[in-house]
């Protein structure tokens, strides 16, 4: 069983969905870099080894009961990091396009600068993967809409490469997005006036499988993530107002 | 205008007995019949009593009674469409919520019993 060690306890969870031809390596790919750090894998009830190959590869694994999709996947094992008590909780994909060697880096800002999420950025990266265009377009958008309302730039919106502390771990714990979470998830931490930065991270091809957003599915991403923004702003706008009223009332 | 009240009201009945059978059989929960039985019910007072239709067509501004009866029907049936959209929202969040509890249990027990192995 994993355990929390420490004041600066880590913990690597990856949301994984059918990525047998991955996950083995991705396990055993972390366990060489961060040695010491607990790894477990949140198995979104795939229908393939993807569980017993994380086992085997050394890391422990939530098996979901049914499929939840990305956000309710992650939520599992935020909700499970900050029952065993850990201080930081650092996501990395089961596909293997993540390079654990930045883990590290993502921790070190972690505790460094005291921000409640770090993201690590394609984007600020030379070199790696080039997104599709597509997607490329999509992320240009969304830097577009979140400027103004995150008060700061973001370069990566839709990283997936994210570690948070364990005051982003209690909120994430209560609430998270369920689908498409990397976007929304910025507006929930925006809205408890958390912080966030960006650092440099590579990203790799899949090793194995085919992304899930099509081009097709990348329309109702767009519409999908604008609509739980916009939710999320509003929910905002209503509690400052609230506030807003209580002080000049009182 | 008299062949249209009558289907609707025929619809209704056949509306209401259905839903009074999947009671007896317990295939819908009391909770969600009620606003079919009530909207049943209200369609079938409307279809038969023709003053009532005639009035509501003067409020809803609608030329004729039988556009007034389709908007109500229609109405109504937005209106449970959206309740029942609210009951499911609750019950996949519901859902999600317990699916990670069960996760998160079956978890802790698995750990418990290979440390009791060991």
């Amino acid at each position: 069983m994993i355990r929390a060690r420490g004041p600066d306890s880590l913990l690597v969870i990856v949301p994984a969905f059918n990525e047998e031809g991955a996950i083995g390596e991705v396990v055993r790919s972390i366990h060489e870099h961060v040695p010491d750090v607990p790894v477990l894998v949140i198995d979104d009830c795939s229908a393939d080894a993807t569980t017993a190959l994380a086992r085997e590869a050394g890391a422990e694994v939530l098996a979901l009961p049914h499929h939840l999709g990305l956000g309710g996947c992650v939520q599992a094992g935020y909700k499970l990091a900050y029952e065993l008590g850990f201080e930081y909780v650092i996501r990395v994909d089961g596909d293997g396009q993540h390079d654990p060697r930045d883990i590290l880096r993502i921790f070190d800002r972690l505790q460094a600068s005291g921000c409640e999420m770090v993201i690590g950025s394609r984007f600020a990266a030379e070199g790696g993967v080039r997104t599709g265009a597509v997607r490329g377009l999509g992320i240009r958008f969304f830097r577009l809409v979140l400027r103004p309302i995150l008060g700061k730039a973001v370069l990566d919106p839709t990283s997936g490469f994210v570690g948070v502390n364990r005051r982003a771990l209690d909120v994430f714990s209560r609430s998270f997005p369920l689908e498409y979470p990397e976007i929304e998830a910025l507006v929930v931490l925006q809205r408890k006036r958390f912080r966030f930065e960006e650092v440099p991270c590579k990203m790799r091809r899949r090793m194995a499988g085919r992304s899930s957003i099509t081009a097709l599915k990348s329309l109702y991403y767009i519409a999908h993530v604008l609509l739980g923004v916009f939710v999320n702003v509003l929910k905002y706008d209503g509690r400052l107002r609230r506030a807003g009223r209580d002080s000049d009332g009182g | 205008m008299d062949r249209l009240l009558n289907v609707t009201a025929i619809m209704c009945v056949v509306l209401l007995v259905t839903v009074l059978i999947s009671l007896r059989r317990a295939h819908i929960r009391v909770e969600y019949s009620v606003s079919w039985l009530l909207a049943a019910v209200a369609m079938l007072l409307l279809s038969r009593t023709r003053p009532v239709l005639d009035v509501a067509a003067r409020l809803l501004g609608s030329p004729t009674s039988a556009f007034a009866l389709l908007l109500i029907a229609g109405g109504l049936a937005l209106v449970m469409l959206f309740r029942f959209s609210v009951i499911l929202s609750h019950l996949r969040d519901d859902n999600i919520a317990l699916a990670q509890r069960v996760a998160i249990l079956e978890y802790h027990i698995r750990s418990l019993g290979s440390h009791e192995e060991k």
